[in-house]
């Protein structure tokens, strides 16, 4: 038996348990032990030991039947955007305090159903806005990972609570949404793997949403064979879901290759921003050495809207959620403030103003301005256009490449407060992954190098919309190059 | 437009006549059994919020798949409007706060409806007909409702409603009185029937009008109009509107100007009130909802659509003219309702196989049956026709027994009103209470025989000129035969033997 299960990746914690080396259960529990252990992290909003070990009784039951299912005893760390029947569910916003849905969504039932475990419900930005995790109504995450000087640092953000668990060995995996970023960035910032599929592929359905036409889930793990087990899981049609895909889900890990032979490989020259640290430059550099040593011809693409990306994300994303937030109304659930005397107004903006943090209001201002008389041509009808642009960039792009590499952020995981006073430089984090969020098309952050102070970086690999396969392999050359072996030293 | 060759309405003012300008926005309920993005049903009178999914709830992470049948039922509705159908159309939020509003907004069809331009022909009492512009039909969902007389402190919502499908179909200002406005809610209420698209039974709120009034003196351009919310019945369309046309008259001639506004009618005191201004209009921040795409209808199903309608009231009273000889009004009022026409067809259908004979040979005195006795009945009962207590069947044995001379007009009357009374058939009760007419000559001659010799005196009266004994004597006949004979029978030998 291994000494330390919580090191084991998904992959092998499942041919462990078919080896019967371990017991689903001896897995739940030291995974519940190491969440307990992990509180100073606050990477858990909702620890829910009992459905982790529920699972893995099952789980070993069908094991010793020879019926495991596909993540038979794997416990999982989900996201509190997904709505659990029965746990909690917050999205990290005191507008839902004490919200219990009585319906799963379909990305945790289907996990669910293909065996996995929930440790618990995992910290965020709220309602998915924020790229550090500070936007938390219940505190931040904190990363794993430590700066110069033993200097606390943001997990990324929003799906922070996923990355810190993940990187920290609290769970192999653990669901993420990805709006702008939200999953690649964290897994950068924390030396994990995260993938954003297509848009369609995952079910929204009991996801709360934040900005409907980019809101993605997809799985964050430590490396990309875990990645494309998860995600098999994760993904398929929904008839619940109207913008859900109705295409066949394709074995990404029977596929998985790190041969790139006959693939052409893009490198978007807007892609090099001024001002970017060189060390991120250089591992730009080393990644397309790797692919080119993995068999794939490297050719220079052009995506001349690139720059537009980040404003037209800051409309289209904060004009959906200021009418996706509406229903945070104190009528029917979550908080409720009643001035007395007040009239249904009063109880809406008391309710709203003690329920919804700052970033929360700012972006639903944004979006109600963007979309005001007299402003929707100049704003949101303009991004609209704009991201159609976009992915007119792409599309040009496929013609020379079957892939795009890409750096993941523009820098390594910072220190808490360093840029939350500052919405703008916040926002710059997304500049890389913002554009595929616009275009709908898969993308994913793998750990590809330590910056002169240690800390982890990614290089993006983004795809052909559905073709998640050609992400996953040209994640796994890069995976497989980089032998990125780096984790955080235990502190907590 | 307009081919109304009748007087024009006009409201006489105390600087002229003023001409009346109206619009209406119909919102009606689309019949299906699930709501417009839920599966949760949409039957009327249930308790508060029993058919509430958590999608009608706008519980977090809930999503809106559209309903198929809703889209059927409005594409019907168009077509059978002759109206364009838009092959591509798409959902746009309409955002506002309400309590009974759970998303926070409302999914409408704002800038590209399903259905466009088409037209109504409205036929109006003095025989002149006018043609109304439909601008448009969208689909919607409804709000829920809020009820603020439950509770001293708190109001209650129900979100029942909440979610249901609408069609909201909007003419074109091509109104210019009260009675076209209230025509043409009949009218479109009656296609939608015979669609099957809406019940439109407007006291359950299946279907509620907006009404857009303006005034102006003829010939002028248009005035400021003024639109109505939510009027539940015909009468109150046309009340509101008489009311709102002689306010904005009385304003313009005291030198005022009207505001553009919202306005609530107020059916017991029969007046309008204002709701909000247009400077206080909400700003509903439209856009495309991101949660459904674009809808795209196939030519196939536009085909199968046009396939399913049933033949339409206009072409049917034609029809009723042309090929069974039906007076213009008796076609009129036949056709007016679904299962007025239905059941007319039903009963001429089983008159015909009874009798043996075409319908086109039936149809005038089966038309005169149903209008003036089955409606008289079924008005006096307060009964619709959809629930009359005489089925066809029932109705189409009645009229063969008058046919063939077993039952006499008035007889006739009379098995009806027992009909009616006991549900019998009308052969059992004619069975039951020997009401079969007498026509047998030689016991109607013995009968006369017994009636002559009883009232000698009175015979030779006549016998010396007193012709208007001739009733005495029908009405002592009819007296000894119980109402039986056959008067045309009776009134041949009468004259025969009183002639000596």
């Amino acid at each position: 038996m291994m000494t330390n299960l919580t090191d084991l990746t998904l992959a092998q914690m499942r041919d462990g348990l078919r080896a019967k080396s371990f017991s689903a259960k001896e897995l739940a529990e030291t995974h519940i032990a190491a969440v307990e252990a992990a509180r100073p992290l606050n990477a858990f909003l909702v620890e829910t030991p009992e459905h982790a070990l529920a699972a893995a009784a099952a789980a070993d039951a069908a094991l010793a039947a020879d019926a495991a299912l596909p993540l038979s005893g794997i416990p999982l760390g989900i996201k509190d955007l997904f709505c659990t029947k029965g746990v909690q569910t917050t999205a990290a916003s005191k507008i839902l305090d004490g919200f219990v849905p009585q319906y799963e969504s379909t990305i945790t039932g289907k996990l669910f159903a293909d065996g996995a475990g929930m440790l618990g419900k995992l910290n965020l930005d709220q309602f998915a806005m924020g790229s550090s995790n500070e936007t938390s109504a219940y505190g931040n995450v904190i990363s794993p990972w430590r700066g110069q000087g033993n200097a606390a640092l943001v997990p990324g953000g929003s799906s922070g609570g996923s990355s810190s668990a993940v990187a920290a060995r609290l769970c192999a995996g653990a669901t993420g949404t990805d709006t702008g970023g939200s999953i690649r960035q964290p897994a950068a910032f924390t030396g994990i793997a995260g993938i954003k599929p297509t848009y369609g592929r995952c079910s929204r359905w009991g996801t709360i949403a934040f900005a409907s036409s980019l809101d993605q889930a997809g799985p964050m793990a430590r490396d990309v064979r875990d990645c494309a087990i998860l995600l098999k899981s994760m993904c398929g049609f929904d008839p619940k879901d109207s913008t859900s895909l109705d295409v066949a889900v394709p074995d990404f890990e029977a596929a998985l290759s790190g041969d790139l032979r006959g693939k052409k490989v893009g490198i978007p020259r807007e892609y090099r921003l001024d001002g970017m640290p060189a060390e991120i430059e250089a591992l730009w550099q080393q990644g397309i050495g790797w692919l080119r040593d993995a068999g794939a011809e490297t050719v220079d693409v052009s995506l001349p809207h690139t720059h537009y990306a980040l404003p037209t994300y800051y409309i289209v994303a904060p004009a959906e959620a200021s009418s996706n937030l509406a229903r945070y109304d104190g009528v029917r659930y979550g908080l409720r403030e009643t001035p007395p005397g007040g009239t249904l107004a009063d109880m809406y903006e008391a309710t709203r103003a003690a329920g919804f943090g700052p970033e929360v209001k700012r972006r639903i201002m944004i979006g109600t301005y963007v979309l005001s008389a007299g402003y929707y041509d100049a704003y949101y009808l303009q991004a609209q256009k704009v991201r159609t642009l976009i992915a007119r960039d792409f599309d040009l792009a496929w013609q020379k490449c079957d892939v795009l590499l890409t750096p993941t952020a523009p820098s390594a995981a910072f220190a808490f407060g360093s840029k939350s006073d500052d919405p703008i430089a916040m926002y710059l984090n997304d500049v890389f992954t913002v554009p595929s969020s616009l275009a709908g098309l898969p993308a994913m952050s793998v750990p590809a190098g330590l910056d002169a102070g240690g800390l982890p970086l990614g290089l993006q690999v983004i795809g052909k919309a559905l073709d998640e396969q050609g992400v996953l392999n040209a994640s796994y050359a890069l995976e497989q190059a980089a032998g990125f072996t780096a984790k955080p030293d235990r502190w907590w | 437009m307009s081919e109304s060759s009748a007087v024009p309405f006009r409201i006489q003012g105390d600087t002229g006549e003023w001409e009346v300008v109206l619009g209406l926005e119909v919102h009606a309920q689309i019949v299906s059994r699930a709501k417009l993005f839920s599966g949760a049903s949409t039957a009327f009178g249930a308790e508060p919020n029993s058919q509430v999914s958590f999608v009608d709830a706008a519980m977090p992470g809930m999503l809106p798949v559209l309903n198929g049948e809703c889209v059927r039922q409005a594409v019907r509705t168009g077509l059978a409007l002759n109206a364009q159908i838009n092959r591509w159309s798409r959902f746009d939020r309409k955002n506002y706060f309400y309590a009974d509003l759970p998303q926070g907004y409302q999914i409408s069809q704002f800038q590209y409806p399903i259905v466009g331009e088409g037209e109504l022909v409205l036929e109006l009492e003095d025989g002149a007909t006018r043609t109304v512009g439909i601008e448009r039909i969208h689909i919607e969902q409804d709000a829920g409702k809020s009820m603020h007389d439950q509770s001293p402190s708190k109001s209650h919502v129900d979100l029942n409603r909440s979610g249901v499908a609408l069609m909201e179909i909007v003419s074109k200002p091509d109104m210019r009185s009260p009675d076209e406005a209230g025509a043409y809610v009949r009218k479109l209420r009656s296609i939608l029937r015979y669609v099957g698209s809406c019940d439109g039974n407007m006291e359950e709120g299946s279907m509620r009008a907006d009404v857009n009034v303006s005034v102006r003196k003829p010939g002028d351009p248009l005035g400021t109009r003024c639109e109505i919310k939510n009027v539940n019945s015909v009468r109150f369309v046309m009340a509101a509107i008489d009311y709102e046309a002689r306010r904005q008259i009385e304003i313009i001639e005291g030198g005022g100007v009207i505001r553009q506004e919202t306005r609530l009618f107020d059916p017991d005191k029969i007046e309008t009130r204002s709701m909000r201004s247009k400077e206080e209009a909400h700003d509903y921040r439209y856009f495309p909802d991101p949660d459904l795409l674009p809808l795209e209808l196939t030519e196939d199903f536009v085909a199968d659509c046009l396939a399913s309608l049933p033949e339409l009231p206009d072409v049917k009273r034609a029809r009723y003219e042309r090929e069974l000889g039906i007076t213009p009004y008796n076609a009129a009022v036949l056709t007016a309702e679904k299962e007025t026409a239905d059941y007319f067809e039903a009963l001429l259908a089983e008159s015909a196989r009874r009798q043996g004979k075409p319908e086109a040979e039936l149809a005038r005195a089966a038309s005169n049956w149903v209008i003036s006795d089955l409606f008289g009945a079924l008005k006096s009962g307060d009964r619709a026709m959809a629930s009359s207590p005489i089925s066809a069947a029932q109705g189409a044995e009645l009229l063969a027994l008058i046919a063939d001379g077993t039952l006499s007009g008035r007889l006739g009357k009379d098995v009806f009103a027992i009909m009616l009374e006991t549900g019998k058939d009308a052969g059992v009760i004619v069975e039951e209470r020997g009401l079969k007419q007498v026509s047998d000559t030689g016991a109607l001659e013995a009968a006369i025989a017994e009636v002559m010799a009883a009232n000698a005196d009175k015979v030779a009266e006549y016998r010396s000129g007193k012709d208007k004994l001739f009733g005495f004597f029908v009405g002592q006949l009819m007296k000894a035969t119980g109402g039986k004979a056959n008067p045309a029978v009776v009134n041949e030998l009468l004259k025969k033997a009183l002639a000596g």
